[in-house]
């Protein structure tokens, strides 16, 4: 059972890290947190079922699984990062200036307002994302780890390892690191500033829609409200990891997944979506940086 | 406009479109106060200019309006006889102007490398870049060897340098440096002025900063006294140093 669990846990943990790298850029350099995040996920996966609708209507249907699946995740990407950046321009970015609040409330209503237009258009039902793959695997020992669970794991390991790759050695990834640690000191060395945000805004929104495709995978259902329970577990797994850093964001989605997974298996399955709220409330209390975090920032 | 306007300067002044940088009555204010209260200076080509004055005399806020970071409310800066009002900061960057800033400001969880390569963000010349990196290694050789190191790991000393190889990277045509010497060890605080006088062999106008007067002054060709927003006095370097005013007030004679 262990091991079912381990894998389960680092599935659906890979999931919340690619969710919660969304949180950590974005608080690392704005210091706010886009509560609307959740919902790009949210939109990401019927994205996702949109896309691969949209091939069938195309009568390409039948193409091959790993086809419409790479459709879908391209699709739900591109377009969700253009709504990231969309809101960033029209609801955050005129606030830039206004109290800590005022951004706060905003990412609110966009939320609000994005989980009510998918349920105005998209109903209330749950949506059925069409199985591509058998739901069979591989057998290891007693446990099983499906083509599925490995594909999330192979595509989240190659995103992860695509944006560490980008963060650290491009131009623009380091002009996001600097940026995040000192804004002032971004513009002095001619950083342009709206860009980066921008930027960060595109890479966290199409991370979140590739996890929403693969949570649609995964369960076969999408809802319009699971944006709001990632959404918080996801931000749970960005502060645990230390809010702002971006490994800290890969290391508590992971975490947060394993302790999620082993705490159904061995303690009970009801309480699976309090684990994180525990470990929220008690990170706060004992250790509010989180694991990497060094320190809560202070910025002149 | 502008042009026309730098030609009656300079032959008031007896120079001709050597001035590269001009401010004329500029004001700035944060939100109720007035930090600039109207203040007129100018740079030639190559020269060093020394702005001294107390703390919260309004010296930072001068720099940060050059660089564009705080809007002035009134006046004009003029940068190769252009008014630069309206630009943005990184295109007074790319346009030659950097800063070195107050409190160094070195991009902590950067390594020494990095940084660098953020104060050559604006440029895409590789091979100029690299160049360019060798020299600031040859300048502070110490940064060569902490290239690894994450730029918050680093001494006060070793910050200093590494905030103006970075400011150099961006090859500027004018450096504006903030308290430079500030908080550092005497044998530090020669090196640091041993580099400004380097750095003007080099093509680059610079105005300096500096709480330490009578070091600014020793280098300077000319300097400000900036009190309460205001400009107070302006001479050459070596008159301000025997104004009985100045070093009753910055020299602690
Ligand atoms: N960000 C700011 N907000 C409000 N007031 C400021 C700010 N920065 C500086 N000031 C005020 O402007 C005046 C000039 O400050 P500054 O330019 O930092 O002086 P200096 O560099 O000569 O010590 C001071 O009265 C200071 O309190
Ligand atoms: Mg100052």
């Amino acid at each position: 059972m262990f091991l079912q669990q381990l894998i389960n846990g680092l599935t659906v943990g890979s999931v919340y890290a690619l969710i919660a790298i969304g949180y950590t850029m974005v608080y690392g350099i704005l210091e706010f947190i886009n509560f609307a995040h959740g919902e790009i996920y949210m939109l990401g996966a019927y994205l996702g079922i949109i896309a691969i609708g949209l091939l069938t209507a195309m009568g390409l249907g039948n193409s091959s699984a790993f086809l419409l699946l790479a459709f879908a995740f391209i699709f739900a990407m591109v377009f969700c990062a253009f709504y990231g950046v969309t809101i960033e321009r029209l609801a955050y970015r005129p606030l830039r200036r206004a109290p800590r609040l005022a951004p706060l409330l905003s990412a609110l209503g966009v939320s609000i307002f994005l989980q009510n237009f998918v349920m105005v258009t998209q109903g209330t039902r749950n949506k059925v994302f069409p199985q591509l793959f058998a739901q069979n695997g591989f057998d290891l020992g007693n446990a099983k780890i499906t083509y599925i669970q490995i594909m999330i794991l192979v595509t989240s390991i190659l995103l992860m390892v695509g944006l560490t790759l980008f963060v650290n050695k491009t131009k623009m990834g380091k002009a996001m690191r600097a940026t995040s640690q000192d804004q002032k000191m971004a513009y002095l060395v001619g950083i342009d500033v709206n860009r980066v945000i921008s930027v960060t805004f595109l890479i966290g929104s199409a991370l979140g829609a590739a996890a929403g495709v693969m949570v649609a995978l995964y369960y076969g259902l999408v809802n319009f409200h699971i944006g709001y329970t990632a959404g918080l577990k996801a931000f749970t797994a960005a502060v645990l990891g230390g809010i702002g850093n971006i490994p800290g964001a890969m290391l508590g989605g992971i975490i947060l997944g394993l302790v999620e997974s082993l705490g159904a298996g061995y303690l009970s399955s009801e309480y699976k979506d309090a684990y994180a709220f525990i470990i929220l409330v008690l990170l706060l209390i004992f250790r509010p940086q989180g694991i990497l975090g060094e320190r809560l920032k202070e910025r002149s | 406009m502008p042009a026309l306007y730098l030609d009656i300067v300079g032959k008031k002044r007896g120079v001709n479109n050597n001035i590269i940088l001009k401010l004329e009555d500029v004001k700035t204010s944060y939100g109720r106060i007035e930090a600039l209260k109207g203040i007129s200076l100018f740079l030639r080509k190559r020269e060093i200019v020394t702005l001294i004055g107390a703390n919260g005399a309004g010296k930072t806020t001068t720099l940060m309006t050059i660089c564009g970071i705080v809007k002035n409310s009134g006046g004009h800066i003029l940068f190769d006889g252009e008014d630069i009002k309206e630009a943005s900061p990184q295109k007074l960057v790319r346009r030659g102007i950097s800063q070195v800033p107050e409190g160094r400001r070195i991009f902590p969880r950067l390594s020494v490398i990095e940084n660098l390569e953020m104060g050559a963000f604006i440029r895409n010349d590789r091979a100029g870049i690299r160049s360019d990196l060798e020299r600031v290694y040859s300048l502070f050789p110490i940064l060569r060897e902490r290239r690894k190191q994450k730029g918050g790991t680093l001494s006060g000393g070793e910050q200093q340098m590494l905030a103006i190889g970075r400011a150099l990277m961006a090859r500027p045509r004018l450096l504006l440096l903030d308290e430079p010497s500030l908080g550092l060890a005497p044998m530090l605080v020669e090196q640091i002025f041993r580099i400004i006088e380097e750095i003007k062999q080099g093509e680059v106008t610079i105005l300096l900063v500096e709480q330490n007067a009578k070091k600014a002054l020793s280098c300077a060709d000319r300097g400000y006294v900036l009190e309460n927003g205001l400009i107070t006095l302006e001479d050459t370097a070596s008159r301000l140093l025997e104004n009985e005013k100045v070093k009753a007030s910055y020299l602690g004679a």
